[in-house]
């Protein structure tokens, strides 16, 4: 082993948490079913290998990017070169997914189905989570972190538009529901979003009152701690009735959508839920707040109003707005819940699927949840981590 | 609300059993949330059973969870792991965002109906936590500390067995009290996949209209999160005393 200082791009040895991944990539796509077809939408499938699933140019082409790629995520290569590999296998896979569903798909079969098997879903996962790693190790930015996001989703956006994956079981589940996806989609995101607003607008300003008298305190968050406790379903179901009597009773409330069934039972169960972690952290920020530049903010002459505003809410707002994180990810979860209760969202077809013992169905409403969660997760994340280097510049 | 009494407690504790045992001497309470002439306490399953289903569901689920978590985190702090516990930290991180409700969702095609796809969504689950409070636990020890054991020629594995685990103890039962009450609620979503728990009730009184049904069912789940939510932070203050923490 002459060159051990060498060219840095490759040094000696095995990397262990690379080769676990080759090895289940390996493992995945030789030994699994890449996908499997299915007469109709609930009949049973049959498993197809890759070599087997794919025209035999793909197979080439992937086999070819695997084979290059796994020794380069085995061995220890250097970062940049880690996350290429696992990148172009990441791609690779989504590309294979569509090409594959074209090969299996009959000239003007309109029943049969393709959906990716236990093979691709495992290679696909280790490849994500080896883009992970090699992103990991180079520790992106915030702002290139919220690029690659905004890249990752016009490059599916694109795909999903120009019909790419149009053969694949679960965007036939789509096409049957194209005008409703768009609706409830839409109906998810407003719940999620705008629940997540108003306990803001709501948590934020009562703990900050409630902050400096013990007894208030405690007692407002003892209070959003025991609402957590609810399950959810119970607290959607719970809430049907005492809202139907509003929008009958209330003058003018019927009219701004206040009913029984609806989005208005799915609204306020949301915005209860995301209330405790608001006001939690707002009340951990501000606690947080170094007793010096408390003393300095008072010792300038500045009023109390001007001390929250200019110097306790600015240096509490990292702390704040990971409280906000939090919640906005829980509740695109917890939106699903509304599909149970007539309130709409992607929990619509989720719970039409599992009825129907339809998986693709399932999928259609839980992958979109899923990609919002996370990508909900890491655009905060990022916003988190730009808002602390903005607190950090303002304390010598 | 930790802070209550511990008569507060047994009074929830008194209260809970006996709506469990004899959920009819309660039906006064829950008449007026039912519509017409339908019964105003759930009886197609007794409530009794549901909820000892929906308690074991949840036990099995936490104790797998924990067992595999707290494994994977000593294995993540090892020399040999070093490298992984970024990675490791970030996966436990990103996966905490996929909904429980989709999780238990996705769970359904791979393992079809019943406890099985709960047992597995809620396993699932509750590793993430557990894993990400037992890395801190057990990566957050002062060094100083460990210098001492090691100075003081215990091994691997007496260092680990005597001073880490009892030190990172009280972050470790944080997390498995987390994923226990998180389990608790996602059991309840268990019974859309004709998982046999509490969620029966509530899923049974959403279909008719009937509020009482939802009501029982919420506030037994309810009530058995805050009592477990109680006891956790009870042993949690006792591991903390023990490892000499004042809290």
């Amino acid at each position: 082993m002459g060159g051990h200082s060498a060219t840095g791009l490759l040094r000696p040895g095995v990397d262990p948490l690379g080769s676990a991944f080759a090895a289940l990539l390996g493992l995945s796509l030789l030994a699994l079913p890449l996908m499997t077809t299915r007469p109709n939408r609930i009949a049973a499938g049959t498993g197809l290998t890759a070599w087997s699933a794919l025209p035999s140019g793909a197979v080439l082409l992937l086999g070819g990017v695997v084979a290059l790629g796994l020794p380069l995520l085995a061995l220890r290569a250097a970062p940049p070169l880690r996350l290429a590999a696992a990148a172009a296998i990441l791609l690779l896979l989504g590309l294979s997914a569509g090409w594959a569903a074209d090969h299996l798909t009959l000239p003007g079969d309109r029943y049969g189905r393709v959906s990716p098997d236990a093979g691709w879903w495992l290679a696909f996962a280790t490849a994500a989570l080896a883009v992970g790693d090699g992103l990991a190790r180079l520790r992106p930015g915030p702002i290139l972190r919220i690029a690659l996001l905004a890249l990752l989703v016009g490059a599916t956006g694109l795909a999903l538009r120009t019909g790419f994956w149009n053969n694949l079981s679960v965007l036939r589940e789509y096409a049957s529901r194209s005008d409703t996806f768009g609706r409830e989609l839409r109906t998810h995101a407003v719940l999620a979003l705008t629940s997540v607003a108003a306990a803001a607008a709501l948590g934020i300003p009562a703990a900050i009152l409630a902050r400096p008298v013990p007894a208030l305190r405690t007692g407002l968050l003892a209070t959003l701690n025991v609402v957590q406790t609810i399950p959810s379903m119970a607290l959607f179901g719970m809430l049907i009735a005492p809202l139907a009597w509003i929008g009958r009773a209330v003058p003018g409330a019927a009219a701004l959508g206040i009913a029984g069934i609806g989005a208005a039972p799915a609204f306020v169960a949301l915005l209860a839920y995301a209330l405790l972690p608001v006001a939690a952290a707002t009340v951990a920020g501000l606690d947080a707040v170094p007793w010096p530049v408390r003393d300095a903010a008072r010792g300038v002459g500045m009023t109390a109003r001007q001390r929250l505003l200019q110097v306790e809410l600015p240096l509490a707002l990292p702390a704040i707005l990971t409280g906000i994180r939090i919640v906005l990810v829980q509740n695109i979860g917890l939106a699903v819940i509304a599909g149970l209760v007539g309130g709409g969202g992607l929990g619509v077809f989720v719970f039409q699927g599992i009825s129907q013992n339809a998986g693709d169905l399932v999928l259609l409403g839980a992958l979109p949840t899923v990609a919002m969660a996370t990508g909900a997760a890491v655009l905060l994340d990022a916003v988190v981590d730009l808002s602390r280097g903005r607190a950090a510049e303002r304390v010598p | 609300m930790s802070r209550a009494p511990p008569l507060a407690w047994a009074a929830l504790l008194a209260l809970l059993g006996v709506f469990l045992v004899a959920p009819g001497r309660f039906a006064p309470l829950f008449q007026p949330f039912a519509p017409g002439d339908t019964p105003p306490i759930y009886a197609q399953t007794p409530l009794l059973t549901l909820a000892v289903n929906h308690l074991l569901l949840v036990a099995a689920a936490t104790l797998t969870a924990a067992a595999i978590a707290v494994g994977l985190a000593v294995a993540a702090t090892r020399p040999a792991g070093r490298d992984v516990l970024p990675f490791a930290r970030s996966v436990a991180r990103i996966g905490q965002t996929f909904p429980p409700v989709a999780v238990l969702a996705l769970a359904v095609p791979i393992f079809g109906f019943g406890a099985v796809p709960t047992l597995i969504a809620l396993v699932l689950y509750g590793l993430l936590p557990i894993f990400e409070t037992a890395l801190t636990g057990l990566d957050g020890l002062d060094p100083a500390l460990m210098e001492a054991a090691r100075g003081m020629g215990m091994t691997d594995r007496q260092r680990l067995l005597r001073v880490e685990l009892p030190l990172a103890l009280p972050m470790i039962l944080s997390g498995i009290r987390l994923a226990a009450v998180i389990g608790l609620a996602t059991a309840t979503i268990g019974s859309t996949v004709a998982a046999s728990t509490l969620g029966e009730v509530i899923i049974s009184g959403l279909l008719t209209g009937n509020t009482a049904y939802v009501l029982q069912g919420g506030l037994v789940v309810s009530a058995l999160a805050l009592l477990i939510d109680a006891g956790f932070r009870h042993v949690e203050r006792g591991a903390a005393r023990r490892a000499g923490f004042r809290s």
